[in-house]
């Protein structure tokens, strides 16, 4: 299954929990979104389809 | 004398939509050098709130500018940097909202890479899907009075018009606008954007501005710590002159000392 995270392929992620923690153990102040979309926390388990981007994101610095 | 309470000379605080801000500067955090840099800068603001981008996690990062806020008790404003167009801005602040639990943010949708300008027309459209889904949006604008007044009717919280692009540190381009957008707001105006130094923080104040917002001017300063307190103590001053209102501007002098009872020499 071709599934990218963060602008990378990776391969055994089959779910949104997964996938964010292909990318980073922290879970506090994060989000993700799935082709463009915001995915709340409550709904990380649900599973990935070929081709789905998934972006994790978290606070930087910025003004 | 007109001020002999506990605390004379207080100045009124900073209300924006349902929340109270004893300090009237905010503090942007692009820049810093590390983060130790930064709660430094923060500390000596004085500030309350401060604002943060959103990014995709680098699994190398080395702490989070979560535990710098968290570590200096302030407040968090999302912003929506780097967004060219409604659509990415409104991901964007929902992604953060999200992430933070607030609906508070800071929408910035610009026009190009070259100016870091506002786009009008996809800020504008942001800004009512934004109010429509519930955030409470303090929109980054140009200093354009009419652009100011249809995100205001547009239910935003506060408008931001710049001083002058961002990053630039050129302070107050057109005070004249700055100033318009000032007399006619009923919502609080910040200016965000372009302050270079303490000078202009003060002047943006002067104008009649309800709080600045700046990041570069503190966090690129040579020692941010220090320029930090300086913006405070501007930001304080202008706000006292403003409320204690200036002299109107007069062409010719006007002695102070009487001419009456001087000595004939």
């Amino acid at each position: 299954m071709n599934i990218h995270v963060n602008g990378e392929a990776r391969e055994g992620v089959a779910t949104i929990t997964e996938a964010v923690a292909a990318v980073t153990e922290a879970r506090r102040g994060i989000a993700v979104a799935l082709n463009g979309e915001v995915v709340p926390r409550s709904e990380w388990d649900r599973p990935l389809s070929d081709g789905d981007a998934v972006e994790v994101l978290t606070a930087t610095q910025g003004g | 004398m007109a001020n002999s309470t506990a605390a004379p000379n207080a100045l009124p605080d900073l209300k924006i939509a349902d929340r109270t801000f004893a300090s009237r500067l905010i503090l942007g955090t692009g820049g810093a050098a590390n983060h130790v840099q930064l709660a430094e800068a923060i500390t000596a603001s004085g500030t309350q709130l401060i604002t943060v981008a959103l990014r995709r996690v680098d699994p190398g990062a080395g702490g989070s500018i979560l535990d710098v806020i968290e570590e200096c008790g302030v407040d968090l404003l999302p912003n929506t940097a780097g967004c060219f167009t409604a659509e990415q801005a409104v991901r964007t602040a929902r992604l953060a909202r999200e992430a933070f639990g607030t609906d508070w943010v800071k929408l910035e949708v610009i026009g190009d890479e070259d100016t870091l300008l506002p786009d009008p027309v996809e800020l504008l459209d942001a800004a009512e899907t934004l109010v429509a889904e519930g955030f409470t949006v303090l929109p980054y604008t140009s200093d354009d009075p009419v652009l100011a007044r249809r995100l205001e009717d547009a239910g935003c919280a506060a408008v931001m018009p710049l001083a002058a692009p961002i990053g630039t540190g050129l302070g107050v381009r057109n005070p004249h606008n700055l100033a318009l957008i000032c007399d006619h707001a009923r919502v609080p105006v910040i200016c965000d954007a372009g302050i270079g130094t303490a000078s202009d923080a003060a002047l943006a104040m002067e104008l009649g501005c309800s709080a600045v917002l700046l990041a570069t001017a503190v966090t690129r300063a040579a020692d941010p710590a220090l320029m930090a307190a300086a913006m405070r103590d501007a930001v304080k001053a202008g706000h006292a002159a403003r409320l204690a209102g200036r002299i109107p501007k007069r062409h010719l002098a006007k002695a102070s000392s009487a001419f009456e009872g001087m000595a004939d020499l």
